[in-house]
């Protein structure tokens, strides 16, 4: 660990001035010649028959290129927003004019889009059938404490900032394609399936993007609709980016889930049985939670009955949100454990500690030791007190704790390095820096291994003529492409020392680079500068490939998986105005060997804000009459500003066990255990639980008059 | 929450652009509001009652494209826009000024902030037209060939104080601003005073501890190299 000369240090981020100063340029900005600008016309039912749509007014609306229904006459269309037609046009105010001329009339149907109270969905229940293990009447009967609950998240969005969107150019066979994408290697080929061409024929550029946090992999209908209306136009690049509203209405979310909760434990806290009826729905299809992995976490509890009803509503589909299911399902089982420690009268870290035993064995001791550090961090032995016991006053303190785990394997990637006789050194990678700092982590390995500065690196992503890379998704980006620039960089440095070597009088196995030098181990004397070495290439460059293929990573042991994280929140709660105000948000995480501790806290911090805006404030707020989302725009679709979140601790559980482990994923995990730790908080505030998230003041002053409810 | 006070109050503290009432604007309110289409235009049209707009005796603009020069970062900038055309698309689709971001369009995320006369604004809650007469300056202007990152700009790299970087011109922006007028500020006055701008990736603790470095950078010469 001594010996590395980058990887863990706190480095700023390579592009970090061109984004802060406005240079940067994302899809959204690029301003090509001859630019079309496209925009669509979505259905304003819910759920509704196509009867007639004529587009023949817009066609007219001067400045307009080309109008392409998209669901035509016959179409039954399941959800509002939902894509109909689309309009290109030589500026956005007449795209937007001629969408307003076109006429559609719509046979309305029957809809559903609301959830909560699962006895009024009818028929668009889909239960995924009881899964037992043990004995569960055995296991509640034994027990001396029973605690049953009811808990629920309602779905959120992304609320990307650069809404979903693209340019698309396509001339002739060519197609130019500027997307706000996670899948620069794969989205091309998405794109070209949907329009019957040659993926070869599709160049995907993007260098910087907007935010995704899941919603951003495939080549979408407005992406094939812009390449579409510039074929049209005989090749002028089209513009075509969602608007707020439709941004929120149909580029995805994360489903619901509610759930009742009845779980059972000695009067020591040894937990006996745990039964769990879920239902949420993710649009459409209801969203895919698999109600096996309840508990959460404590997932080998002997005796436990669980079922899981997915419903569908005619909504626009989920799409993966950061660690997809696990806040839901950490915030439902952590808020009825906590719910039976306060039964038992029991401080819920000694209740977790009790029941450790039922987590998978190799954790056990990370989340104890992420336990401690988070009780000190938190000064939880000062802080905690029995529910509800927090003095007098309107003003009511408490704390609460949440976990999480996550995967977090590299993913297959593949990466081309290029060591120039000037010096320089090249990475070509086709990943994408989706704001985690991947750029800088590409070159810091590379750095490490060349034994250069950092900043001397010159990472070129964003491309899918580059080697093939990943999707961002799952936190497998870091450790994917760590792997592949680590062993490109190491073969293009095996032919440098071959060149070097009998310049120093030595082989290439007694090379090492450090320090912008070559020289020979353990005798520094014999060494040459980078300049000087890659001077002796002449005009050879040397150009060498890396790849890492996620299933074999394991073996290779420079990646792993597998990592555990631990959540505590320290609220404040008004329960006369039911305002719930954050104190301090601490976030323990450990992700193997930790590539940069600044931008890692950074994904802390982010992850961790994310929870408080979906623990106090944030939902989708749909109404069953209009059918429709009654908050799409960010006024009333709160997200916490800088105000809201009070001060966030992010710990790196970094320490030589975790280094060996290799490099894991860190976007995934820091997100989950948070709306947990902040409504277990609020729960030992104010003496009772708050059933359903974000911990709004109605809710909260309900939830004190006995009338807390899912819906 | 407080946040969403602090946004109104801030939005209350926006001022109404200068030319709608100092200066005499080539166009009239009444006009152009017929080739309006925005919620903005309605809000910002009601600030001027009709016979305040009679009395100015302007010009009728719009409902098709007009010429206007805009002064922005210190040059004046030649453009056609529809009377209907925010000053936040005329910059970006028009002038290739695409520091400033659109992501709410209606005035409540602050990534389109720029300044107008020194205040700042929300570009997507001023018209185009609007804007013409005041001195505008986007993020832009807060760079030069060659020279050092400003400050703030430098502040904002050192303390990571970004991820996707979408909100993050207007941050800057917000906080150029917000330095100008508070030099000396607290933790407690930069999280309120930035409290009316929205980070989706959650940067916040950054931007707190950028901005006090900023700061600190600024009262000892700030010197942009």
């Amino acid at each position: 660990m001594d010996k590395r000369q980058v990887m863990g240090k706190r480095l700023n981020r390579l592009d970090g001035v061109a984004k802060a100063s406005g240079k940067a340029k994302y899809s959204s900005d690029l301003n090509p010649d001859q630019l079309l600008y496209g925009v669509l016309l979505t259905c304003p039912h819910a759920h509704a028959n196509i009867k007639s749509i004529d587009i023949e007014d817009a066609k007219r609306v001067p400045g307009v290129t080309s109008v392409r229904v998209i669901l035509g006459a016959g179409k039954e269309v399941q959800w509002r927003g939902a894509e109909i037609a689309s309009v290109a046009a030589t500026s956005e105010p007449a795209a937007r004019d001629a969408v307003r001329k076109i006429k559609v009339d719509y046979e309305i149907l029957p809809h559903l889009v609301k959830e909560a109270e699962l006895s009024k969905v009818g028929p668009r229940a889909r239960p995924s059938g009881e899964q037992v293990s043990g004995d569960p009447e055995k296991g509640f009967a034994e027990a001396d404490a029973v605690s049953e609950g009811i808990y629920g998240v309602p779905v959120i969005t992304h609320c990307c900032l650069e809404p979903h969107g693209q340019i698309v150019r396509w001339s002739g066979d060519k197609i130019d394609y500027w997307p706000s994408t996670q899948n620069v290697s794969a989205v091309g080929g998405d794109l070209a399936k949907s329009l019957g061409v040659d993926v070869t024929n599709v160049s995907v550029d993007m260098q910087y993007m907007g935010g995704g946090f899941g919603s951003k992999f495939p080549a979408d209908i407005w992406a094939s609709e812009a390449a579409q209306h510039s074929k049209a136009s005989g090749g002028r690049p089209v513009k075509m980016f969602l608007d707020r509203a439709t941004e929120l209405s149909i580029a995805g979310n994360r489903p619901s889930v509610f759930g009742k909760v009845k779980v059972a434990a000695k009067s020591d806290g040894t937990m006996t049985a745990w039964q769990s009826e879920t239902w949420g729905s993710g649009g459409m299809t209801g969203g895919g939670l698999n109600a096996d992995l309840f508990p959460y976490v404590f997932r080998q509890v002997p005796n436990r009955k669980v079922n899981h009803t997915a419903v569908s509503l005619n909504m626009g589909s989920a799409r993966a949100w950061r660690a997809p299911n696990h806040p839901q399902q950490a915030y439902i089982t952590f808020s009825a454990m906590e719910d039976l420690a306060a039964k038992l009268k029991m401080d819920p870290i000694d209740f977790f500690l009790k029941n450790i035993g039922t987590v998978r064995q190799d954790f056990r001791p990370t989340y104890e030791r992420q336990l401690a550090k988070g009780m000190e961090l938190i000064d939880w032995k000062k802080n905690w007190h029995q529910r509800g016991d927090s003095g007098k006053g309107p003003v009511k303190r408490g704390l609460g704790v949440g976990f999480a785990t996550w995967g977090g394997l590299g993913h297959d990637s593949k990466c081309r390095t290029t060591i120039n006789p000037d010096g320089t050194v090249e990475v070509e990678i086709g990943s994408q820096d989706i704001g985690t700092a991947a750029r800088t982590m590409i070159a810091m390995v590379t750095a490490e291994t060349t034994g250069i500065d950092y900043t001397r690196v010159k990472v070129k992503l964003g491309d899918n003529h580059y080697p093939a890379s990943g999707a961002s998704g799952g936190s497998t980006t870091t450790g994917g492409v760590s792997v592949s620039s680590r062993k490109a960089a190491v073969n293009a440095m095996d032919k440098l020392f071959e060149k070097i070597a009998p310049l120093l009088n030595s082989t290439p196995d007694q090379l090492e680079a450090r320090d912008n030098t070559i020289r020979v181990k353990g005798d520094p004397s014999r060494s040459m500068s980078w300049t000087a070495a890659c001077q002796k290439l002449g005009i050879e460059k040397i150009t060498e490939m890396g790849e890492n293929v996620g299933r074999n990573a394991g073996k290779e042991g420079l990646i792993t998986q597998g990592v555990a994280g631990v959540q505590m929140a320290d609220v404040s709660v008004d329960i006369e105005t039911g305002v719930v105000k954050m104190n301090k948000l601490v976030i323990v995480q450990d992700c193997g060997l930790v590539v940069n501790p600044k931008t890692a806290e950074s994904q802390g911090y982010g992850a961790g804000i994310m929870t408080i805006c979906a623990a106090l404030m944030e939902e989708r707020i749909t109404d069953q009459v209009l059918g429709k989302v009654l908050n799409a725009d960010m006024e009333f679709y709160k997200l916490a500003s800088m105000n809201d979140i009070g001060e966030i601790i992010v710990h790196m559980d970094i320490h030589p066990d975790n280094d060996k482990r290799g490099i894991i994923g860190l976007g995934e995990p820091v997100a989950i255990g948070g709306m947990a730790a902040i409504g277990n908080a609020c729960a030992n505030a104010i003496g009772v639980r708050v059933p359903s998230l974000p911990l709004t003041p109605d809710r909260v002053l309900a939830a004190l008059a006995g009338k807390g409810r899912l819906a | 929450m407080s946040s969403k006070k602090d946004r109104t109050r801030r939005d209350q503290a926006s001022p109404p652009p200068e030319s709608a009432t100092k200066t005499k604007s080539a166009f009239s309110r009444r006009g152009f509001l017929q080739g309006a289409g925005a919620g903005a235009t309605v809000l910002s049209t009601a600030l001027l009652s009709e016979q305040e707009a009679e009395a100015a005796n302007l010009a009728a603009a719009g409902p098709g494209a007009v010429d206007i020069t805009l002064n922005v970062n210190g040059s004046d900038m030649k453009t056609k826009v529809e009377p209907r055309e925010t000053l936040l698309d005329t910059l970006r689709n028009h002038l290739d000024l695409t520091a400033a971001k659109r992501v709410c369009d209606r005035g409540t995320c602050g990534a389109c902030t720029v300044m107008m006369n020194g205040k700042v604004v929300y570009g997507c809650t001023v018209l185009a037209i609007d804007a013409v007469g005041s001195k505008i300056e986007t993020l832009e202007s807060l760079s030069a060939p060659g020279k050092k990152p400003h400050p703030i700009i430098q502040a904002f790299v050192n303390n990571d104080a970004q991820q996707c970087g979408y909100c993050t011109p207007g941050f800057v922006m917000s906080s150029k601003a917000f330095l100008d007028k508070n030099p000396n500020p607290t933790y407690e006055d930069v999280k309120k005073g930035l409290g009316g701008n929205l980070c989706r990736c959650g940067t916040y603790m950054g931007i707190r501890k950028a901005v006090l470095e900023a700061a600190t950078e600024l009262k000892n010469g700030g010197a942009r190299a």
